[in-house]
């Protein structure tokens, strides 16, 4: 076996074993990337390899002077480019950051590097996180793990297939509607996003502000809740992060405490589900019953709105966000322009994107004057009766569990020209970022050879629970070890 | 109004002025991608102090907002203000003129928001430079009423409003560095129509002179337009100060659609009692509260308490100055005659001269006692005021005490009677102003330090007694 294949967890136990050296696992790491990435294109920047080493050995050094502070210390990871890093460019997966270097870190970098990961690249996205397959990646599309015919899901689909591939450990995305859970879903991984203001967005580059979280990308329910142990707590650089008491994730993960109460929304099992996606989550959802808990259909009545609200909400806040990109701090800089109107003008046509463009347009245009009632407004208040919603369900329930998305993974260009029917895909992600819950997707079963994600949605700041009867209900699903076979670099695809 | 805070309001670069270009900044105040504002709680005390102080209710829910436009100062191509839920409402602040109040001005609202960079024309090489220092720097935005009349009220109106600042040391309100700026709107109507007609905002009126004269402008403007059966359109003008007028700068129509909603990356600014109480309590003593405790208590008329209370530390000097020398009037004269005059000259202000109340108090007690003449005080005053010494140390190296002493001055009596016999005749003869002659040379004889009321004594006692 191969040290890539070990979960995190398993490569920090190897390594507190002394078994293995963080040089070691970056070493193996270098080698899956070198042996699949052509196949995956996960990366939009693979950080030189000796840069990483050379941290591994320093912190092999710690290691070995007995410094034990954080479980990762040497686990090698990625970040999705829309997270700053000081020494590696940040491009959010557009033109108009091509080659930008922040010049700083964000919280979530400052924490993982202080807790001895090893950053060995940033992942490939949809352009400013707006997308559902990757494909709006300024760069190149990422391929799915399982079929390199099929999108990986997005935005923060570089992250979900590089986990799915083995080319790291763990990576972090950001969901502003689903974008870890979808892509997670569609690689088969588990995706993680917190509550709204538990980890810092302080250095995440912005899309839709008030939904947007930093989540995580692993192979398993440990690994999530001991990346969640670092990136996790208070920041004061983030007005929106929440200053609560600090608690542990990771530790009695096994001890899943009584019987619990799920909700099955009876709307996320109706039209446009794939048969094959209902089946396994059914089957997930049978599993529960097997352990006690205990299952109820209910309604959620205002499901069929969230859609509608979500994409008024995050193009109207991601037109003001993405207003500042203009060419003349940073980033790309249109060569054909002739005065400074037309500098701006051919900086954004050149630089955005098709689906930016289509976003931004839409956002300006549900805020301006005359719009924004039966807009803007009527998008917040739809947000307010989903939160509603939900706080109702949580009076009697501790879980709502659905589909993470409604369909597999599709392929490559099958839905770029359709820009609605791509939006369809974030319907079961999009109310929990409406409503700021914590939700995970964990695989659940295949269908077609193509991984399914089940949902599991908490009450706010209830990590803690959430991630305990993930972590029993993923034990009892056991799909979480098949993993997709990727031919390497030169061997001869047999099919 | 600039906010005079330690640091920027929603970083934590230092607020000051006058740095080189583009080095007080970081990624918040940049705008950089990825970096989010975190508000100075230090902007709300001072913003609430100066609302109290305007009389205003202080929202106990308020909030901030986007202004989105794009303009090359503004790197996030957003302004973070408040919109529809300002810090404070319905305020108003009184016009005294003479002691009373002429006019009350309602305040609307006042709000923060941040400030935007400062953009630099280079003509000659024909390229603009940006310097994003500013970027960031508090703002109190605030909006009265149409309640003044004339150029003259407006121009008390921000008199009135400086003073307040200055007192609740919440604006620094230096025009020139631009950390008090107005724009003013301006509507006419015929005499005895009660709607108001279009309103027409003038922006760029970098003082309150200009102010002043760029309301005049648009009053003649607007008055020969509708005299001419014209029509007056909502818009917006640009003060040319060197031009003396006023220019279009957008009609209404091509006003900005600011695309405001609330902002995502803040939360609300929630107030409660317990800390309007205390900032309440922290409130000093007001200038117009403080101009009817000088006249009613210590008696000095309506325009030179006026005066006094225009600057805090104008009306601090003369409070000081009456601990140890207690005559109202006597100070107040001092001070607004020969200090208010020294100022000017010198183009300092109160707060900055080395000249201090202990001072001006120990020369008009030594002046009080007759030790010296009045002449001499105010040489003693110019020269303590230039260099910041102690009067009494001037008045003896220049050896200006007065002279009391009868034998000396008999001495010099004697000599000028003997010296000017036609003076002496002619006072003989019925012309009395002749004494005033003999009076002035025996002060230029003692070089001026001769106490003129012994010296008219002695004179008289000599010319008369001889009669």
């Amino acid at each position: 076996m191969e040290l890539y294949e070990l979960t995190a967890c398993q490569a920090a136990n190897a390594l507190a074993k002394k078994e293995v050296t963080a040089c070691d696992l970056t070493e193996s790491i270098y080698k899956r990337i070198a042996a699949v990435e052509d196949k995956i294109k996960g990366f939009i920047t693979v950080r030189e390899k000796q840069e990483a080493l050379s941290e591994a050995v320093q912190v092999q050094d710690s290691l070995e002077k007995g410094d034990k502070l954080a479980s990762l210390r040497g686990i090698p990871m990625t970040l999705k480019d829309n997270i700053c890093t000081l020494n590696l460019p940040t491009t959010c997966g557009s033109k108009m950051l091509q080659g930008y270097y922040p010049p700083y870190d964000a919280h979530v970098t400052e924490k993982l590097q202080e807790a001895g990961t090893i950053l060995v690249g940033k992942s490939n996205m949809d352009e400013f996180a707006m997308g559902s397959s990757t494909e709006n990646s300024s760069f190149y599309p990422t391929l799915n793990p399982w079929n390199q015919h099929y999108v990986p899901g997005g935005s923060s689909g570089g992250s979900a297939a590089l986990v799915a591939a083995r080319e790291t450990f763990f990576a972090l995305g950001s969901d502003t509607g689903g974008s870890v859970r979808q892509p997670a879903s569609l690689c088969g991984v588990v995706g993680f996003k917190p509550t709204y203001g538990l980890v810092s967005r302080y250095g995440l580059i912005a899309f839709a502000s008030s939904l947007d979280q930093i989540g995580t990308l692993t192979r398993d329910v440990r690994d999530c809740a001991m990346v969640l142990d670092i990136i996790a707590g208070h920041d004061s650089r983030d007005s929106t992060s929440v200053p609560r008491e600090k608690e542990n994730y990771s530790r009695d993960l096994e001890k899943s405490s009584s019987s619990f109460r799920v909700g099955i929304p009876r709307e996320c099992f109706g039209q446009g589900v794939e048969e094959d996606v209902k089946k396994a989550v059914k089957r997930g959802i049978e599993k529960c019953q097997q352990i006690g808990t205990v299952i109820e259909e209910i309604s959620f009545p205002h499901n069929e709105h969230a859609l509608p609200a979500y994409y008024l909400v995050a193009t109207a806040e991601s037109s003001s966000n993405l207003a500042r990109y203009d060419g003349i701090q940073y980033g790309f800089r249109s060569k054909k322009a002739e005065n400074l109107h037309d500098l701006y003008r051919k900086t954004r046509e050149e630089g955005f994107g098709p689906e930016v463009k289509r976003r931004v347009m839409l956002g300006t245009y549900a805020l301006s004057s005359g719009y924004y009632d039966a807009y803007y407004l009527k998008a917040l208040k739809v947000r307010t009766i989903i939160r509603k919603d939900f706080e109702k369900i949580f009076e009697d329930h501790d879980f709502v569990i659905m589909p993470t998305s409604p369909t597999v993974a599709f392929a490559m260009g099958e839905k770029v020209d359709d820009p609605l029917t791509m939006y369809l895909n974030d319907i079961f992600t999009v109310p929990a970022n409406l409503a700021g819950l914590p939700a995970i997707s964990i695989p659940c079963g295949f269908s077609r050879g193509l991984p399914v994600g089940l949902q599991v949605v908490g009450r706010p700041f209830d990590e803690k629970r959430l991630l305990q009867f993930s972590y029993k209900l993923e034990s009892l699903l056991q799909v979480k070890d098949i993993k997709p076979d990727i031919a390497e670099v030169g061997q001869t695809d047999i099919s | 109004m600039e906010l005079q805070t330690e640091s920027k309001i929603f970083c934590s670069c230092p607020n000051r002025f006058g740095e080189k270009p583009n080095t007080n900044v970081c990624p918040v105040c940049l705008g950089l991608p990825g970096s989010l504002p975190v508000f100075n709680k230090n902007a709300l005390e001072l913003a609430v102090k100066a609302a109290l102080a305007l009389n205003c209710q202080v929202a106990y829910y308020s909030k901030f907002d986007r202004k989105n436009y794009f303009y090359p100062d503004l790197p996030k191509a957003y302004q973070i203000s408040q919109y529809d839920y300002p810090l404070a409402k319905e305020g108003f602040l009184d016009l005294l003129k003479d002691g009373h109040v002429i006019r009350r001005v309602i305040i609307e609202r006042l709000h923060l928001e941040e400030d935007a960079g400062k953009l630099m024309h280079d003509h000659e090489k024909a390229c603009s430079y940006v310097d994003f220092n500013r970027c960031g720097v508090p703002l109190m935005e605030i909006v009265t009423a149409p309640d003044m009349r004339s150029p003259q009220e407006a121009q008390l109106f921000l008199e009135s409003l400086r003073r307040i600042l200055l007192y609740t040391a919440t604006s620094d309100c230096k025009m020139e560095e631009g950390s008090l700026r107005c724009d003013a709107n301006i509507s006419l109507r015929q005499h005895g129509e009660k709607l108001l007609g279009e309103k027409v905002e003038i922006k760029n009126m970098n003082s309150f002179r200009a102010a002043f004269k760029g309301l005049e402008y648009e009053i003649n403007r607007q008055a020969e337009i509708l005299q001419r059966n014209g029509t007056i359109s909502q818009e917006t003008r640009r003060w040319d100060e060197s031009q003396g007028k006023t220019y279009e700068m957008r009609s209404k129509e091509k006003e900005h659609d600011y695309r405001y909603f609330p902002e995502p990356d803040l939360p609300p600014l929630v107030l409660n009692e317990a800390m309007l109480a205390r900032i309440k309590k922290q409130l000093p003593e007001l200038p117009v509260q403080r101009a009817s405790r000088f006249i009613e208590e210590l008696g000095l008329r309506p325009y030179q308490a006026e005066i006094l209370i225009s600057s805090p530390a104008l009306a601090n000097f003369f409070e000081d100055t009456l601990q140890h020398f207690s005559e109202p009037q006597i100070v107040c004269n001092w001070l607004l005659g020969d200090i208010l005059r020294l100022l000017k000259e010198t183009g300092q202000e109160i707060e900055e001269v080395a000249f201090t109340p202990q001072y001006l108090a120990e020369l008009l007690a030594v002046l009080e006692k007759g030790d010296i003449s009045g002449r001499s005080a105010k040489e003693v005053l110019e020269e303590s005021f230039k260099y910041g010494s102690n009067p009494r140390r001037i008045i003896e190296e220049k050896g200006l005490a007065q002279i009391d002493d009868e034998r000396e001055l008999s001495e010099a009596v004697s000599q000028v009677l003997i010296g000017n016999p036609g003076a002496v005749e002619d006072y003989r003869g019925g012309n009395k102003k002749a004494l005033t002659f003999l009076v002035g040379m025996v002060m230029k004889q003692t070089k001026g330090q001769a106490n003129p009321k012994i010296v008219m004594n002695l004179l008289r006692s000599e010319l008369d007694g001889e009669n």
